[in-house]
């Protein structure tokens, strides 16, 4: 039991060999890294596709796209952006209302890598415990965030946002923010299991907002046939949305719905019993 | 005792305990980073925001620090402030003496700004405020020294406007003229350019954000010498022109000299008119 929950997966590798079992945090991985190369072409090869940062950019001088937990703030703030900066917020808002707003946690996110290779590093070297904070302590986070660009007329989450640092670290240069990088990545490993994105994170937190009524889902269609392994317990870094669906507490339908799933397909691959698949919510078995 | 309504009594305790405890730790978060931000608000006089940034309270929450004003920089002078720089992480800045701004004419970085923290009204690249140039070390500046440098005022963009050479009389030699070149606000753009090119080791020019450079006279005050201009006239007492105590029918001109006065013309005895203030009987 302590092997299987240390080193969950291992069972798919068996079952359906290596590449089967990683193919979705492989994907992951291989878009995370385009979606950086595509911001890093210009700077580094002169080759300028994506201007900008995840804050805002503007590809091949026609796509125009903006943060929406950001531009808020500037709402808040009192100020009120140019044209682009709206058409970007409305192309983010809606491409995340249909593939699921925490997408960008698992799919775009330059922390995501970080605090992965600390959650994998920490169930290597058997840490555990540490401390427990309510994953709704993101909202409230999110709540303050707004509440202080409101009182300070400033978009002050900024000041300190790793998210936006890191990626702008790395498209603009570090400087030191590496080290709130290198701040998240140890208190992932040592304080606090999925400790920044699972529950920190405000902006994680207002893209599960977004996603609340999202289209693309993970879907259980062969829920009765689990056997209780665990392993997609194990490596879901959101793990509460899992048991409504699995388990149908409540009546509920065999698709996640818990806004927080980010869609990192993870359960799909660990599963040997084929449980998990990417689907489409429809009405017609939200009602069964 | 297993009283449902004491467990209900307790569960709610719980829940407000609870409750209590998340608003005051996010509540110290949220406190701790509202300052850091207003203090961050003060940016530091060497780092000049680009053209038509809005003042620094107003800039830091209209910027997203996204940073397309740095990429359409023909000239790859901005930087994004990093978070160990004493301003707000991520907002763009140059510094002049490294790198000062060219004062494109089509303005690409208010153009590539998606929020208006750069003004997008801001269409003639000589109206920009970016900072103001000060001439800060009368001490060092060679021109003051009684050399012909002149490169400040050689350099500058806004050339006779925003820098102008004055001759005063060099008090050192006695018989030289020193050229001593003054700013004036109403021109400079704070582009920076005659801090990058000042020769001396450190510049005896520099330019700095607006609020450390430029002073403001009390709304009450006014200049009287405009305000006669303006009003035609001297509005606060009788504007007697100066006469001299010359003797009888003589006249002294300013630059000619003494000559004798031509025959009178107008009556002896006539009233000098009144200023503009005493006339239509209004007093």
């Amino acid at each position: 039991m302590t092997d299987k929950l240390q080193r969950p997966g291992a069972r798919a590798v068996a079952a359906n060999g290596w590449l089967a079992s990683y193919q979705w945090l492989l994907l992951r991985r291989i878009m995370q890294a385009v979606v950086l190369l595509l911001f890093l072409s210009g700077p580094w090869f002169g080759l300028w596709i994506v201007k900008g940062n995840l804050n805002y950019s503007y590809t091949l001088d026609v796509l125009p796209l903006t943060d929406p937990f950001l531009l808020l703030q500037a709402l808040l703030a009192g100020k009120t952006p140019e044209r682009n900066a709206l058409i970007g917020l409305a192309i983010v808002v809606l491409g995340y209302v249909v593939v699921g707003g925490r997408n960008f946690c698992s799919w775009v996110c330059p922390v995501n890598p970080v605090t992965d290779l600390a959650n994998w590093l920490r169930a290597r070297l058997g840490i555990r415990g540490g401390a427990h904070i309510s994953r709704a302590t993101r909202y409230w986070i999110l709540a303050a965030t707004l509440v202080v660009a409101t009182a300070t007329g400033t978009i002050a989450w900024e000041m300190v946002n790793p998210v936006s640092m890191l990626h702008r670290g790395l498209v603009f240069g570090m400087g030191f923010a590496w080290a709130v990088i290198v701040a998240v990545f140890l208190f992932d490993l040592f304080v606090m299991r999925h400790g920044w994105c699972g529950h920190f994170c405000p902006v994680g937190a207002f893209y599960s907002l977004i996603g609340r009524f999202s289209l693309l889902r993970i879907r259980l269609p062969a829920r009765a046939a689990c056997d209780d392994c665990m392993d997609c317990f194990a490596v879901c870094p959101e793990q509460q949305v899992i048991r409504p669906a699995l388990k149908g507490i409540a009546g509920a339908p065999p698709i996640i719905l818990d806004p927080n799933c980010t869609n990192c397909g993870r359960c799909i691959e660990v599963c040997t019993k084929d449980v998990f698949g990417f689907g489409w919510r429809t009405s017609s078995t939200e009602s069964k | 005792m297993d009283n449902p309504l004491k467990s209900k009594g307790s569960a709610r305790r719980q829940f407000l305990a609870d409750t209590a405890r998340m608003a005051c730790g996010v509540g110290l978060l949220g406190l701790g980073v509202g300052l850091y931000a207003r203090h961050a608000t003060a940016l530091p006089p060497a780092a000049i925001r680009p053209p038509g940034a809005l003042p620094e309270t107003e800039f830091s929450g209209a910027c997203i620090r996204c940073g397309m004003c740095v990429r359409d920089c023909p000239y790859d002078i901005l930087h994004l402030a990093r978070p160990e720089e004493p301003m707000s992480t991520g907002t763009p800045y140059f510094v002049a003496r490294q790198a000062p701004c060219e004062m494109c004419e089509d303005i690409p970085c208010v153009k590539a700004c998606p929020t208006g923290a750069l003004d997008h009204s801001l269409t003639d690249i000589n109206k920009s405020k970016m900072g103001l140039a000060v001439l800060v070390d009368h001490e060092t500046c060679l021109n003051f020294l009684g050399l012909r440098c002149d490169i400040c005022y050689r350099v500058c963009p806004v050339i006779d406007k925003a820098i102008t050479l004055d001759p005063q009389t060099n008090a050192r030699t006695g018989k030289h003229t020193v050229f001593v070149p003054v700013v004036h606000s109403e021109h400079c753009t704070g582009c920076g350019k005659c801090e990058k090119a000042c020769p001396t080791e450190i510049a005896a020019i520099k330019v700095f954000p607006l609020y450390m450079a430029k002073g403001a006279l009390s709304a009450h005050y006014r200049l009287g010498w405009v305000e006669k201009e303006k009003a035609g006239g001297s509005l606060v007492a009788p504007d007697v022109e100066h006469r001299y105590n010359l003797p009888e029918g003589m006249q002294y001109e300013h630059g000619k000299g003494l000559s004798t006065l031509p025959p009178a013309e107008t009556p002896p005895g006539a009233e000098p008119a009144l200023p503009k203030a005493f006339q239509g009987g209004k007093l």
